[in-house]
C-alpha cells in the first residue's frame, strides 16, 4: 500500500508537525497541480490529475486524526477493525450516551451557549485521546492500545461533527 | 521555502505571440467576457461601449435569437419567450424549480433537466446559456482579432455536479474551449489578491442576481488556497425583488398577477430595489397589462423590515464556512465584497457586524469576477513566465457519497476537500449469489438520500456469485480541477468493471451535444472541416511543443530506445501537421501522446522529487 509520509518526505509518526506538512503538501502541489498542465500534452494533464489528486487525498487523510492513526496501523501492518469490532469500555459509552442526551436537550431548546459548553468538552477529550494515541504509536509502539483509542476518538469526532451540525441546521 | 519553479512544457521554445484566453462571468443577471493586455485584466464592450451583456436570451418566431439589452427590452411584453435568470435552472429538474417558484415560462417536464417551451421549439437551459456564452465568444474573437484558444468560465463555487457539468456542455455548445471551470469567489480572491498584494486569510461575500457563494481563503506568495466555501445556490438579488412585488401587491389588495403583469412588477420592484441603496425611500410604479396603474412609495426600512430574513440566511453558510475552516470571524483580514446585490445597505450591515470590521469594497462588485478570470485564463492558456505565476488550490463545495441499505448515504468524499482529488472506497454484496450492484451517486449533506441530490445511477453487473459479503467492490471516485465527478467500480476478485462520467440523471449525453453543435445556424454556417482541421493542427503543434520542451529539460528520464521512439513519433507528427489530413494529423497525435505516457509520469515523479527535495532538512523531520 502507498505511504502517504513517504509521499510527502516526511517521517511517519502520529504527533505529526502540522506545518511541516501543510508545506510539503503546497511544495507538491505547486509541481503537479493541473492547472500547471493546462498547456501541456493529454499524457502530461492525466498525470498531473493523478499526482495531485494522490497528493491531495494523502494531505487529507494525515491531517485528519482518525485517518492518519488508520494510516499508521495499516503500514504497522495491523488491521484496526474499525467496522467490527465493537467493544468499548463501558465507562466510555456510558459518558457518550450522556453526551448524546446532553446534545438532544441542547438541539431541542435551541441552547447555542450549551451546545457551545458540549463542543468544548467533546474537543478536550478527543484531545486528549489524539496525545494518548500519539504516545501510544510513536513512543510505545503499542497498536493494539492505540487502536482501541482510536475508535474512542473516531467517536468523539463524529460527535462534534454532529454538535456542529446542530449549530447549522440546514 | 521558495516556492518550486519548473520549466513550462513550452519554455523552450521560446518567445510567442500570446495565445488568446478569456474569461467569462456567466451571471444570473448580468455576464461578461474579460481579457489580459499587456498585463493588464480588462473587460471588453461591445460596439456600443457597454461591459455588461445582461443575461437574457428571447426566441422569435421564425429561429431568431437576441441576446442582453435587445431581450431585455421584451421581458415585459413577451415573457414566455423572453428567458432571464436562467442560470437558476442550469442542472435542474423540473421539482426543484417548481420549489423556487413563480418564473412564468413554459416548463417541460424532461429526464435531468427541465425544459422550456418557447415559440421557436423546446430549448434546455444548456441551449439558453450557450446562446449567451456564443455573444461573448463572437465579442471576444472581434475585439482580440481571432479565434479563441480557450476561456475560463466562472460558477458560483456553491454549484454542484449536475451544474457544473451543465454549465461545461453549455461553453462547448457555443463553440468555446473551456480551460477550467473556476468558482467565483475564487477568481474574486485572484483579481483582490493580486491587485493589493493581499497575504492572509481573506474571506469574499458574493450576493448576485441569483446565488449566494461564501468563500474562505489564505493568501500567501503566490497561492491561493481555499479553505472552505458554503453557500446558497437559490439566494440572490432576484429574491428582494420578489418580496417587494409581493408586498406591492398585498398593499394594492391584488391577487395572483397574469405572466405580463408579474414580470413588469418585479422588474418595477428590482428598480426601486437598486434606488434603496443610495435614497431612504421611493417610489414603486407599475402600469399592469389592464391599463391600471400601481403606485406605492417604498422606504428603505421597510424594505429591510420585509427582507431581513434572507440577509439572515446568508450567515448560516458564513458561520458554517468559518468554523470548517477552524476559523473565527475575528481570525478574517477582510471580507471582499462581489455581486451586484451587496451594494445593498443591510447586507453590508449585516458582514460588518458579523465580522466586526467594514468590508472591502474598493473593487467593482459586477466586474471583479470576469477580471480575476481572465488572469487565470493567461496564467493556463501559458502566456505567463513560469515564476510570475501562481497557483489556485480549491475544493469541492458538497460532500460526494453513495447510498447504502435503507436510503442510508455513506460519505466518501467530504465537503472542502482540496481539488483535484480521488478517493476508493470498498462496498460488498447483501445478498448470497449476488451478481450486480447498483451505484447510486449523490451530492450533498444530508444523511438521507432522499434529502441529497441524485447525480447518477450505474450498475456492475456479472460479480460472480458468491456467499453475501464475500464480494469485494471497489469504488473510485476522482473528481478533476473543474470540481467534475467521474466513478468507476471494480470487483476486486474478478476484474468486473463500471464506470461513468457522472452525467446521465442530470445533463446532457455526448451525442446530445454534438447533435446540437451540427443543428446550430452559425456551425452549419461556418465550414466544419477546415475549423476541425484548423484545431487539429493547434492541438498537434501544441502538443510538439510541448513533448520537445519535456525532452530538452528532462530528456535524461528516457532510456536511448525510448527516446529514439519519442523522436520518430515526433518526425512523423512533423510531416503530418502542414497536409490537409485531420484524421492522419489526429493520428499521429495520439501515438506520440500514448507513448509518451510512461515518460510524462515519470516527469511528473521527478518534478515532486525535486520539490521535496527544495525544501530544508528541517522541514523533511527527519
Ligand atoms: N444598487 C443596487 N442595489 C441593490 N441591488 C443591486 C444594485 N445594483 C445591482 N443590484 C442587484 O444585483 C443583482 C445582480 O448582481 P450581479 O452581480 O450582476 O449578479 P449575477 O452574478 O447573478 O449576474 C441583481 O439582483 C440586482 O438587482
Ligand atoms: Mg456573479
Amino acid at each position: 500500500m502507498s505511504n502517504h509520509f513517504e509521499l510527502f518526505g516526511l517521517a511517519p509518526k502520529y504527533a505529526l508537525d502540522a506545518e511541516a506538512l501543510e508545506r510539503a503538501w503546497r511544495a507538491v502541489q505547486a509541481s503537479v497541480h493541473p492547472d500547471r498542465y493546462a498547456a501541456a500534452g493529454a499524457a502530461e494533464r492525466r498525470a498531473a490529475l493523478a499526482w495531485s489528486a494522490r497528493a491531495n487525498e494523502a494531505y487529507r487523510m494525515l491531517k485528519d486524526p482518525v485517518e492518519r492513526a488508520r494510516h499508521l496501523l495499516e503500514l504497522a501492518g495491523v488491521d484496526p477493525r474499525f467496522e467490527t469490532d465493537t467493544a468499548m469500555p463501558e465507562a466510555f459509552l456510558e459518558r457518550q450516551l450522556e453526551l448524546r442526551e446532553a446534545l438532544a436537550e441542547a438541539r431541542a431548546a435551541r441552547d447555542a451557549a450549551r451546545l457551545a459548553q458540549l463542543r468544548e468538552e467533546v474537543l478536550a477529550a478527543a484531545r486528549a485521546r489524539e496525545a494518548a494515541i500519539a504516545e501510544r504509536i510513536d513512543v510505545a509502539r503499542d497498536y493494539a492500545g492505540a487502536a482501541a483509542l482510536v475508535r474512542e476518538l473516531q467517536f468523539l469526532r463524529r460527535l462534534a461533527q454532529e454538535i456542529d451540525d446542530a449549530h447549522a441546521p440546514e | 521555502m521558495a516556492l518550486l519553479q519548473i520549466a513550462e512544457p513550452e519554455a523552450a521554445s521560446g518567445p510567442r505571440e500570446p495565445r488568446r484566453a478569456v474569461g467569462i462571468d456567466l451571471g444570473t443577471t448580468n455576464s461578461l467576457v474579460a481579457t489580459v493586455c499587456d498585463g493588464v485584466p480588462r473587460a471588453l464592450p461591445d460596439e456600443e461601449g457597454r461591459v455588461l451583456l445582461p443575461s437574457i436570451v428571447r426566441y422569435l418566431p421564425g429561429g431568431g435569437v437576441q441576446v442582453g439589452y435587445e431581450a431585455q427590452a421584451h421581458q415585459g411584453d413577451d415573457p414566455k419567450n423572453t428567458i432571464a435568470s436562467v442560470k437558476r435552472l442550469m442542472g435542474r429538474g423540473l421539482k426543484d424549480v417548481a420549489r423556487s417558484g413563480n418564473a412564468p415560462y413554459d416548463f417541460v417536464d424532461a429526464p435531468g433537466m427541465v425544459q422550456l417551451r418557447t415559440v421557436a421549439g423546446v430549448k434546455s437551459p444548456v441551449e439558453v446559456s450557450a446562446e449567451i456564452l456564443r455573444v461573448l465568444r463572437l465579442r471576444a474573437e472581434r475585439a482580440l482579432g481571432g479565434p479563441l484558444a480557450g476561456a475560463v468560465v466562472t460558477v458560483p463555487a456553491y454549484f454542484d455536479d449536475a451544474q457544473r457539468q451543465a454549465t461545461r456542455d453549455a461553453a462547448r455548445l457555443a463553440g468555446l474551449e473551456v480551460l477550467r471551470l473556476l468558482n467565483e469567489p475564487t477568481a474574486a480572491a485572484v483579481a483582490y489578491g493580486l491587485e493589493n498584494a493581499a497575504e492572509g486569510v481573506y474571506a469574499v461575500f458574493d450576493l448576485g442576481g441569483g446565488t449566494f457563494d461564501f468563500s474562505v481563503l489564505r493568501l500567501a506568495r503566490g497561492v491561493f488556497e481555499v479553505l472552505a466555501t458554503a453557500g446558497d445556490a437559490a439566494l440572490g438579488g432576484d429574491d428582494f425583488d420578489l418580496r417587494i412585488a409581493r408586498w406591492a401587491l398585498a398593499q394594492a389588495g391584488l391577487g395572483e398577477p397574469a405572466a405580463k403583469d408579474a414580470r413588469r412588477l418585479v422588474l418595477a420592484a428590482r428598480a426601486a430595489k437598486e434606488r434603496l441603496a443610495q435614497q431612504d425611500e421611493t417610489p414603486l410604479v407599475c402600469e399592469l397589462a389592464d391599463g391600471r396603474r400601481l403606485e406605492r412609495v417604498l422606504s428603505r426600512a421597510t424594505f429591510e423590515r420585509l427582507t431581513a430574513d434572507l440577509v439572515d440566511r446568508t450567515l448560516a453558510p458564513v458561520a458554517r464556512a468559518l468554523r470548517d475552516a477552524g476559523l473565527s470571524p475575528a481570525d478574517v483580514k477582510g471580507v471582499v465584497m462581489v455581486g451586484g446585490a451587496t451594494r445593498m445597505r443591510h447586507v453590508q450591515r449585516a458582514v460588518a457586524e458579523f465580522f466586526g470590521r467594514a468590508p472591502l469594497n474598493d473593487l467593482d462588485p459586477d466586474q471583479v469576477v470576469a477580471l480575476g478570470a481572465a488572469m487565470q485564463a493567461n496564467v493556463l492558456a501559458g502566456n505567463r513566465p513560469a515564476g510570475e505565476d501562481w497557483l489556485l488550490l480549491d475544493v469541492i463545495p458538497l460532500s460526494l457519497g453513495i447510498e447504502t441499505m435503507g436510503g442510508l448515504v455513506e460519505r466518501i468524499i467530504p465537503r472542502n476537500s482540496a481539488i483535484p482529488t480521488a478517493r476508493a472506497q470498498e462496498f460488498t454484496t447483501f445478498k448470497d449469489g449476488q451478481t450486480a450492484m447498483s451505484i447510486h451517486v449523490v451530492q450533498g449533506e444530508r444523511e438521507l438520500v432522499a434529502d441529497c441530490r441524485s447525480l447518477a445511477r450505474f450498475e456492475l453487473r456479472g460479480i460472480p456469485p458468491m456467499p453475501a459479503g464475500a464480494a469485494r467492490v471497489r469504488v473510485t471516485f476522482q473528481v478533476d480541477a473543474d470540481g467534475l465527478l467521474s466513478v468507476s467500480a471494480r470487483e476486486k476478485s474478478s476484474g468486473v468493471e463500471a464506470s461513468v462520467a457522472v452525467k446521465p440523471s442530470y445533463g446532457l449525453t455526448e451525442s446530445d451535444i454534438e447533435r446540437m453543435l451540427r443543428d446550430s445556424v452559425e456551425h452549419a454556417r461556418e465550414d466544419a472541416q477546415a475549423r476541425a482541421l484548423a484545431e487539429a493542427r493547434v492541438e498537434g503543434e501544441r502538443l510538439a511543443a510541448a513533448v520537445r520542451a519535456a525532452i530538452a529539460a528532462d530528456g535524461a528520464l528516457l532510456a536511448a530506445d525510448e527516446r529514439a521512439e519519442l523522436e520518430r513519433l515526433l518526425a512523423h507528427l512533423d510531416a503530418a501537421l502542414p497536409g490537409a489530413d485531420t484524421a492522419a494529423i489526429r493520428r499521429a497525435a495520439d501515438a506520440l501522446n500514448r507513448a509518451s505516457e510512461p515518460f510524462a509520469a515519470r516527469r511528473m515523479d521527478a518534478a515532486v522529487r525535486r520539490a521535496l527535495a527544495g525544501r530544508s532538512l528541517a522541514d523533511l523531520d527527519v
